[in-house]
């Protein structure tokens, strides 16, 4: 596991104790299947709610937001409706959000969420 | 959520439409969304919006914006709406208060550095605001004079992004270096000539006649053809016509501005055009160039516009395109040019005085005797100017080359722009009293019925002219052209009405001599 590695996995538990702060259920983390991978899925107290975590050390090679492009955003929700699919549920309940993780020095991240981002 | 909205002004020929830009951040993937027709330097306006934020120190919210041009269907084009754009933008972010940006009209383009670029059209754009109601407008430092030439409006002229949020923050504008004022861009058109200064109709020797005839068309605005071998002053005496006229009023120095302002061809520093325009296109331009033209997006004004209450110079029309010349009897009755591209039509004044000049024939030689072209050959070459053409000219001239005898003579008695200027304006103003009232500024643009109508010419003096017309030798359309005429020369002879002789004088140079 190389440094970059290691600070997303940082930056997927600081956005999993971000999320329960909110009071939300986390269900299930790094979720796979044969297209890839959901960080998190969590439920908001009405909604089932898949985040996308990204992780950046600082802003000088852009806002981890901006990583996402309308491509990536049209792959999460092929993948939340597999997810649905198996849980029984509708593909269209779901939401996709985006947590903007920056930092992860001494003094903790910085979280931009983003709502429905697609 | 949030929204913000600021304005900026679209302009369709020379008129400016107030547009609505608005921004909102809503949810969805980050980036920015432009949406109401923009043309592909209004869409780039993203990359350069983005950068010039960045660069004058402020956040750039990583949200979905979208920015909406509004009215959607009217079509907008260039850069001057990155201004508008940037504040909205930062508006909705939340870094300006929403009330202090709300009913500005902002001008500009930005530089990926913040700096704020000038753009054309800013007088018709600040006019249009104007109409609109809306009494303060933000545009580019370089553009302030012209900008400042609309009355009643408060002009915010500032260099660079950083500056204006400063003035919309009510802070002390920023410590820049002494950057210079950024020149407009190059311009697309023949900027107006500057030369002008120096020309004097004193320069032209002998030609008494052509001098005659030019004092004619500069007191009633009346189309000049000069037909003469090379040397024999025909661009001279064309390029002095401006010198004979009077200087613009403030209504028409405005017209004429706006319309250069578009067309980016206004002299840097001072760009009140307050004389006459003089422009001639060379014959190898299309007929786009003559009229305007360019895409439906942006329709740029052409020769004939930028001559709009001036001169417009043809010079060795037989040369020019098939067509070209044609093209320009429209204009000439009806004083506008209306250009249609697919889905918009756009209008522009075209009020000028034509001079046209061309050689008897192909070789030019000087003297008839010494012409080497065959019969056919001469016939063609000037049947190139068709006649409809011709019959919309009031004097046709030909010339010969000034003898000796002539030049010596005129050495002592040529008259310079100055003292002809003065009968010029005698004449215009007579013109002017009788037309008090009426929305005529000189007699040439009377149309013919309420010529005839309210300006009845006593039945002596209409005999040469009924005589000409039962012959055949003189059209209707020609009847009304020569009596027009006419009249100027009884203004320039301070008589109450024409005289037998004026509408004979006006006959013969409506005919002119034809070869």
């Amino acid at each position: 596991m190389n440094a970059g590695h290691e600070l997303g996995r940082r930056g997927e538990n600081a956005a999993v104790r971000y999320l329960e702060g909110l009071g939300w259920r986390v269900l299930a983390r790094n979720w796979r299947c044969a297209e890839g991978e959901l960080d998190i899925v969590a439920h908001d107290g009405s909604r089932h709610v898949v985040c996308e975590v990204k992780t950046r050390r600082s802003r000088a090679y852009g806002d981890p937001a901006e990583a996402i492009t309308i491509t990536k955003a049209l792959r999460l929700r092929r993948l939340a409706g597999r997810w649905a699919r198996e849980h029984g549920l509708r593909a269209s309940s779901m939401r996709i959000d985006l947590i903007g993780l920056v930092g992860g020095g001494a003094d903790g991240f910085t979280v931009d969420h983003l709502k429905e981002v697609a | 959520m949030a929204l913000a909205r600021t304005r900026s002004v679209a302009l369709m020929g020379v008129t400016g439409h107030l547009v609505d830009v608005e921004a909102a951040i809503t949810s969805g993937t980050p980036g920015l969304h432009l949406v109401g027709l923009p043309d592909t330097a209004l869409s780039e306006a993203r990359d350069r919006v983005r950068a010039a934020i960045m660069h004058s120190g402020e956040e750039w919210p990583v949200r979905h914006t979208t920015v909406a041009l509004g009215p959607a269907g009217l079509p907008k084009a260039g850069a001057g709406f990155d201004v508008a754009i940037a504040v909205a933008i930062l508006a909705a972010a939340g870094e300006l208060a929403l009330s202090e940006c709300a009913d500005l009209v902002m001008l500009g383009e930005l530089g990926l550095d913040g700096r704020i670029r000038p753009v054309p059209g800013v007088l018709p754009a600040v006019l249009g605001a104007a109409e609109a109601g809306c009494h303060t407008v933000v545009v580019p430092r370089a553009n302030q004079v012209e900008a400042e030439l609309v009355p009643d409006v408060k002009v915010i002229a500032v260099g660079s992004l950083r500056a204006l949020l400063c003035h919309l923050r009510h802070e002390p504008p920023p410590l820049e270096p002494d950057e210079p004022v950024e020149q407009p861009p190059p311009s697309v058109a023949e900027p107006t000539r500057s030369r002008r200064g120096s020309l004097d109709l004193a320069d032209v020797r002998g030609q008494g006649e052509a001098r005659r005839a030019l004092e004619v068309s500069a007191a009633g605005g009346h189309h000049l053809f000069l037909l003469g071998p090379p040397g024999c002053g025909k661009t001279m005496l064309a390029e002095r016509l401006p010198t004979l006229l009077p200087p613009l009023d403030r209504k028409m120095a405005l017209e004429v501005t706006a319309i250069h302002s578009i067309a980016g061809a206004l002299p840097p520093g001072s760009p009140l055009i307050d004389r006459a325009p003089f422009t001639s296109p060379h014959h190898n331009a299309s007929k786009s160039a003559i009229l305007g033209g360019g895409s439906s997006r942006r329709v740029v004004p052409g020769s004939i516009s930028l001559a709009h209450n001036g001169v417009l110079f043809i010079d060795e029309a037989p040369e020019f395109a098939g067509g070209v010349l044609d093209s320009l009897r429209q204009p000439m009755e009806s004083g506008e040019v209306c250009i249609d591209r697919s889905g918009v039509s756009t209008r522009f004044p075209a009020m000028f005085t034509l001079v046209m000049a061309a050689n008897p024939c192909p070789c030019a030689a000087a003297k008839v005797l010494q012409c080497r072209c065959s019969p056919s050959a001469r016939s063609r070459y000037l049947a190139k100017i068709s006649g409809p053409l011709l019959d919309r000219v009031d004097i046709k001239l030909e010339l010969s080359p000034a003898t000796r005898a002539e030049l010596r003579y005129d050495l002592e008695n040529a008259e310079s722009s100055a003292t002809v200027a003065a009968r010029v304006q005698d004449a215009r103003d007579r013109a002017l009293t009788r037309m008090s009232g009426l929305p005529w500024r000189s007699n040439s643009e009377i149309p013919g019925p309420e010529l005839r109508r309210r300006f009845p010419v006593s039945p002596e003096s209409l005999t040469p002219l009924e005589r000409a017309l039962q012959e055949g030798s003189l059209s209707a359309r020609g009847m009304d052209r020569a009596l027009r005429t006419a009249w100027t020369l009884a203004d320039l002879a301070a008589r109450d009405t024409p005289a037998p002789w004026d509408t004979a004088e006006a006959l013969d140079l409506w005919r002119g001599h034809r070869p």
